[in-house]
């Protein structure tokens, strides 16, 4: 594959190009889904695709395709060197310096060389198995979307016209299961998976199982409540989204364009002291590591807020340089160019325990499921659909529904009052359950 | 591109009919209840202009094949980006090892009854329009967006295009094609004032060519919307917070229907029985002033299809009428096992993903009411003309969706602007809480992509005015 884009970079240069960078994913995939025991739909795929950005002068374009014979590479060069002359030139745009270019691969163990090798039958059988699990943990569990199990190797590869050049692979195994719980008339789904680069890390088919169904059967006799402020109790799962929104505001290419709630607050308090968010592309085995960025260089750890202060933003060379501050190694690619991404993303872990947390409150709202996409990043404000239960004198007491959360980021960060001590990544990011005082609850 | 799918994956793969016909009659044939192959070549571009210079171009090739087969509920589906006729062999028989122990043989005919529709001839598809005068329209927007208004501080506009060619073939050799053009013109500008700051979002597009967007200025009422949705943002006051009367807007908040009964209505839900409106197809669900259809045959629009991604023609399907549930959107697996026609629903992202039963365009009947007899008819309430995005939990029914463009009606007038806010509901219930419909009925602007179980189509939606008596407006303000 690196000969493969050595040869596309010197194409590309032949043709005009005054530098240029490219990539090649090649993929192979399976998932098995079993519904109600039996097996529902089955894929396999073997994908690839190549994709090339080049400069001239200092205009830029980007093609991409999923034919790698080489009359298609030529093709790809031609296109993106001709799209490159009728682009504007922008004074800013280039590759990053050389002397910033990662000097090696680390070797982040984030393949499972064994972990595919499973037949297709023993893969379905974990699917099964876990569904079996699920609807075998209650008798008010009837129903299903069905269990599931996928597995992904892919080779990525990525070099550039002033010399880097690297590849690496990656493992991916997950497993999943949505029951459907039923009691006088009322349907409730929800889920539990798992998700992890070596196969034998996988949590047990049964736990997935048995976790997904108290999930659903928790939601069983849900109720509306009356709009009120009250505090809100975001678990695990639904506070990730938060740091989600949060990284999401910190990167480079919405702040440049002064789309971010965090504009100009680098060196501010944006949070409560509690709060300390971390970005690890170096975790060994993580699901969001990886050896270089999407511009060759380097990954790191970066804490982007540190005890409520908001120390890094999420940037590549591009958006680095509008900004005035170097790329901080958060480049990622897809066809059209280069974006920012963050790696192993979270929100570090705090000393309550999560029912320590909820017994701090008196009435208030534990938030189990967020949904829609009320979420404005120009603004922070904030309004989303919930699921969850409702505490009364510090104990879950009985599900909700039909109700929204509403405040606005920057106020809901100063207004966390507990972090819990339950951080696990179960995807690439991850965060501990967390206490915010005061927040809008819309129901009846 | 060109008008003949079933020539350009011969002339291009060697893929000529009878060679689809062996692949499928000696690889999967007999033993499945249904099997097919799909073919697909797409080519895309995207033009991005931020501060007055289009800094970012892409363009993009894809092609590949998926091949299915069926049997019972089995569906093996096996995909590749090698369009050689051995690859594909060899996917064909990765896809037959799930449906090997079918009990049956027989393939279901699906008549292609009827001329095939024409939604989409184009004189020039618009990806190949001219890019010069792409880059030009993109230039005239941005100049126009900061003609408008001092505090527009930031303009991004995005045009992309792509042209699809499809192929699909069955065993029993029926074979059809489509070749589908698209485009969507987007405009996004940030203002500020003081310390304040706001976004504001417009576009609109179709299966049309480029002229579409300079007939009738479309591309400078895109722009005028987006300042004017920003400018009237930073003056919004808190949303209100809890239920209340909400009037929607016409166009647009059809989304709406697409949340709140579209996607409990699609048939692998229903069949499965984990949709909120499972078995209750005939029963009331809604207001009688309420019809709902979802119809993909309209000309050029975003949702439309001449055939669905399984072949079969799309049709207008009457899913409420009247109030009454009348019926599911299909695919053909779907309808195979509820014994149903098929509807013309079967879609699916790319040659990546197997078909789903999903919605093309969406939209409720034009009732009789003055839209502005319906404001006046609310003391105090909400009235949202514009929206985000919106979700549905298809089990409990409960779905959102997020205005990004609301006021107060206080008294029978539309009075301050109030910030985004989610509006909440359940499926079954919030259509029968509509007391009022408007003689109005428009259709989005050709912006809307729905995304189920991974995979993103391009839909469309459309509303008249409504006003829905009681709904909870998740906003800060209690």
């Amino acid at each position: 594959m690196q000969d493969l884009l050595a040869d596309l970079l010197k194409q590309a240069t032949r043709r005009g190009a005054t530098a240029a960078d490219a990539f090649v994913v090649q993929d192979q995939s399976f998932s098995a889904q079993v519904r109600l025991g039996q097996v529902d739909t089955v894929k396999h795929a073997r994908e690839q695709h190549m994709a090339l950005r080049v400069f001239v002068g200092k205009s830029v374009a980007a093609a991409s395709t999923s034919d790698l014979s080489a009359e298609a590479m030529t093709r790809l060069v031609d296109e993106a060197v001709s799209l490159a002359r009728v682009t504007s030139p922008d004074e800013l745009a280039g590759l990053p310096e050389a002397t910033e270019l990662a000097r090696q691969v680390p070797d982040l163990d984030l393949r499972d060389p064994r972990g595919h090798d499973l037949p297709p039958e023993e893969k379905i059988e974990l699917a099964r198995r876990c569904e079996a699990a699920a609807l075998g943990a209650d008798a008010r569990i009837t129903n299903s979307e069905g269990g599931d199990f996928g597995d992904r190797r892919a080779r990525y590869a990525y070099a550039t016209s002033h010399g880097f050049s690297g590849a690496y692979e990656t493992s991916s195994f997950s497993l999943a299961v949505a029951p459907v719980a039923a009691e006088n008339g009322e349907m409730q789904r929800d889920s539990w998976y798992h998700v992890t680069r070596k196969r034998e890390r996988l949590d047990g088919p049964e736990e997935i199982g048995r976790i997904a169904a108290r999930r659903a059967v928790r939601r069983l006799g849900a109720r509306r409540v009356k709009t009120a402020e009250v505090p809100v109790i975001f678990d695990a799962e639904t506070a990730a989204t938060l740091v989600r929104h949060i990284a999401g505001a910190a990167s480079g290419p919405a702040l440049y364009r002064r789309a971010s709630f965090l504009v100009g607050k680098l060196g501010e308090r944006i949070a409560a002291p509690s709060i300390t968010i971390v970005d690890d592309g170096t975790i060994p085995g993580g699901l969001g590591s990886r050896p270089f960025d999407g511009e060759g260089l380097p990954v790191r750890r970066t804490v982007l807020v540190d005890q409520g202060v908001l120390r890094s933003y999420v940037l590549d060379t591009y958006t680095g340089r509008k900004l005035g501050l170097p790329s901080t190694h958060h480049a990622a690619r897809d066809g059209s160019g280069v974006s920012v991404s963050t790696t192993n993303l979270h929100l570090a872990a705090g000393d309550r325990a999560p029912a320590d947390l909820i017994r701090s409150v008196k009435s208030g709202l534990y938030v189990t499921e967020l949904i829609g996409f009320g979420v404005n990043g120009v603004t922070g404000d904030y309004s989303r659909g919930a699921v969850g239960l409702w505490i009364e004198n510090g104990e879950l007491a009985y599900p909700v529904e039909e109700i929204t959360v509403a405040g606005n980021l920057l106020d809901m960060l100063h207004a966390v009052e507990g972090v819990g001590n339950d951080l696990v990544f179960r995807d690439r990011t991850a965060a501990p359950t967390l206490l915010i005082g005061r927040m809008t609850v819309a129901g009846s | 591109m060109l008008a003949r799918p079933e020539r350009f994956f011969a002339d291009r793969f060697g893929l000529n009919a009878r060679a689809m016909e062996r692949l499928l009659g000696t690889t999967l044939a007999g033993r499945v209840d249904h099997a097919d192959l799909y073919l697909e070549y797409r080519v895309s571009e995207e033009l991005v202009l931020e501060e007055g210079a289009v800094k970012k171009a892409s363009r993009h090739v894809s092609q590949g094949a998926g091949i299915r087969a069926q049997s019972g509920e089995r569906t093996g589906y096996a995909h590749t980006d090698d369009l050689a006729l051995p690859n594909l062999e060899e996917a064909a028989r990765q896809a037959r090892a799930i449906a090997d122990r079918a009990s049956t043989s027989a393939v279901v005919a699906v008549g292609a009854d009827g001329p095939p529709h024409d939604l989409y001839s184009l004189p020039e598809p618009p990806i190949a329009a001219d890019l010069g005068r792409k880059l030009q329209l993109l230039g005239q927007m941005d100049a126009a967006a900061r003609g408008l208004d001092p505090r527009v501080r930031q303009v991004i506009a995005t045009l992309g295009s792509e042209d699809v060619v499809v192929m699909i073939a069955t065993p029993s050799g029926w074979t059809v094609g489509d070749v589908r053009p698209l485009t969507r013109l987007n405009i996004t500008v940030i203002v500020e004032d003081g310390a304040r700051r706001e976004i504001g979002s417009y576009g609109g597009g179709g299966r049309v060519g480029f002229p579409f967007y300079l007939e009738q200025d479309r591309w400078k009422h895109y722009t005028t919307e987006a300042v004017r949705q920003a400018l009237m943002k930073l003056d919004a006051v808190e949303a209100p917070a809890g239920e209340m009367t909400v009037v929607l807007g016409p166009g647009w908040p059809g989304i709406l229907l697409h949340e709140a009964v579209g996607h409990g209505l699609e048939g692998d839900f229903n069949r499965k029985k984990t949709s909120a409106f499972s078995g209750r197809l005939g029963q009331p669900v809604a207001s009688e002033l309420v019809t709902v259809v979802d119809d993909g045959t309209i000309q050029n629009r975003r949702g439309s299809l001449n055939v669905d991604d399984e072949g079969v023609p799309t049709r207008r399907n009457v899913l409420i009428e009247k109030g009454i549930l009348r019926g599911y959107m299909q695919d053909r697996l779907n309808s195979r096992l509820m014994g149903m026609e098929v509807t013309g629903n079967g879609r699916r992202e790319s040659y990546a993903h197997p078909p789903m039963p999903r919605m093309t365009n969406t939209f409720m009947l034009a009732g009789q009411d003055e839209p502005a007899d319906i404001i006046r008819s609310v003391p105090r309430g909400l009235y949202a003309v514009n929206f985000g995005g919106g979700q549905v939990d298809i089990t409990s029914g409960r779905f959102v969706f997020s205005a990004s463009e609301a006021y107060l009606i206080e008294d029978g007038r539309v009075t301050r602007p109030v910030k985004g806010a989610t509006l909440i509901g359940n499926g079954p219930e919030a259509l029968t809480r509509v007391s009022r419909v408007g003689h109005d009925l428009k259709l989005d602007e050709g912006v809307g992509t729905c995304g189920k179980d991974g995979q993103s189509v391009p839909v469309g939606v459309g509303l008249p005015t409504i006003r829905i008596d009681r709904m909870t407006v998740g906003g800060t303000q209690v």
